[in-house]
């Protein structure tokens, strides 16, 4: 059903779609970072794709390739009903990708939280800042390479702090 | 308070008893304020209605504010991002306190085993009483709440816990 917005992407950016795949009727394009903007635009703007719906945004950590982060953009026609995913990889080292708030204003939070989680820098975001987790949170937990037992809390802990008195006096 | 004689080392008979009186009156006369986060609130809400009634022991009206609460149930899983929240909350209730780990989470965080959640609450406040389960049946409510009322008989109200204002 889908394969009609890939052909129609294909068609209009030839050389930014590396690449496409299907799985039971769940068609996805992969395309390079550098124009992200203008294909969803694209995407969205096109009467015969007509992607009015934004569905999802986020980042998949793939440690071992060269380009580590995916990030996974889901579109939706309401009008249509057709569905399309739309995939981008960059790599650790500058893991920046346009922003895509211009045509969604509703990607704003779910770029926030794909910065928040996994680094990934959203280029011309609006407000790129911190949201699930606080300011001074260091690192990113969502990254393969976080350390899956290490804690963070905002206070200091009880622990680190000087002997206290038991709460209560000790039973009879 | 006592008259006549000054009283002897540990404690005239006046002193202790009047201690006990108000040992007593405080367990039956616990405000509570319910620190709820997430679904272990169900089966507090099972504890506080007609079946189970917590008000039978006192423990009836909950205060909407922490000023005018001493006791504190942490019902939920409380996030490393929250803890400054529940801190906050904790230092603004008033002597006497006490404090109510309400489920396996609050207690040592459960099966949220990861960078987001915080790994008991007793990390960050002193906890008098824990109440383990996922959620707890409200018999185990009940019972954690009398063992509350329990030691709060044997606490001497003249010693009152070091105010520390936790940082």
């Amino acid at each position: 059903m889908s394969t009609k917005v890939v052909g129609a992407v294909r068609k209009a950016f030839p050389d930014e779609v590396i690449g496409d795949h299907a799985e039971r009727g769940d068609h996805t394009v992969i395309v390079k970072p550098g124009r992200l903007v203008e294909i969803v635009r694209f995407l969205h703007d096109d009467p015969e794709t007509d992607m009015s719906h934004f569905c999802d945004l986020t980042v998949v950590d793939w440690p071992g390739r060269e380009s580590r982060f995916e990030v996974v953009i889901h579109l939706h026609s309401l009008a249509a009903g057709h569905r399309i995913r739309v995939k981008t990889s960059v790599p650790a080292q500058s893991p920046v990708v346009p922003s895509i708030t211009a045509v969604y204003r509703g990607a704003d939070w779910f770029e926030r939280e794909a910065f928040d989680l996994y680094g990934v820098r959203f280029e011309g975001h609006p407000d790129l800042r911190r949201i699930l987790l606080w300011e001074g949170f260091e690192g990113h937990p969502l990254r393969k390479d976080y350390p899956k037992q290490q804690r963070q809390c905002p206070v200091p802990l009880l622990e680190d702090r000087p002997g206290q008195p038991p709460p209560f006096p000790e039973r009879p | 308070m006592a008259v006549g004689k000054s009283p002897p080392a540990g404690g005239s008979l006046l002193v202790t008893k009047v201690e006990e009186a108000i040992a007593w009156a405080r367990k039956f006369s616990l405000f509570q304020y319910p620190f709820v986060t997430a679904c272990c609130a169900m089966e507090f809400m099972s504890a506080m209605g007609p079946m189970y009634d917590l008000a039978r022991f006192g423990a009836e009206a909950p205060r909407w504010s922490p000023r005018q609460a001493d006791l504190i149930w942490v019902v939920g899983t409380v996030t490393n991002r929250q803890a400054p929240i529940l801190r906050r909350i904790y230092n603004q209730m008033t002597e006497p306190k006490w404090v109510i780990a309400f489920g396996t989470c609050a207690s040592v965080g459960g099966f949220y085993d990861n960078y987001a959640t915080l790994q008991g609450i007793d990390k960050i406040i002193p906890v008098d009483v824990y109440i383990p389960g996922c959620p707890p049946r409200p018999e185990q409510v009940l019972d954690g709440l009398m063992l509350l009322m329990d030691r709060i008989a044997r606490e001497k109200s003249s010693r009152m816990r070091a105010l520390k204002e936790l940082a």
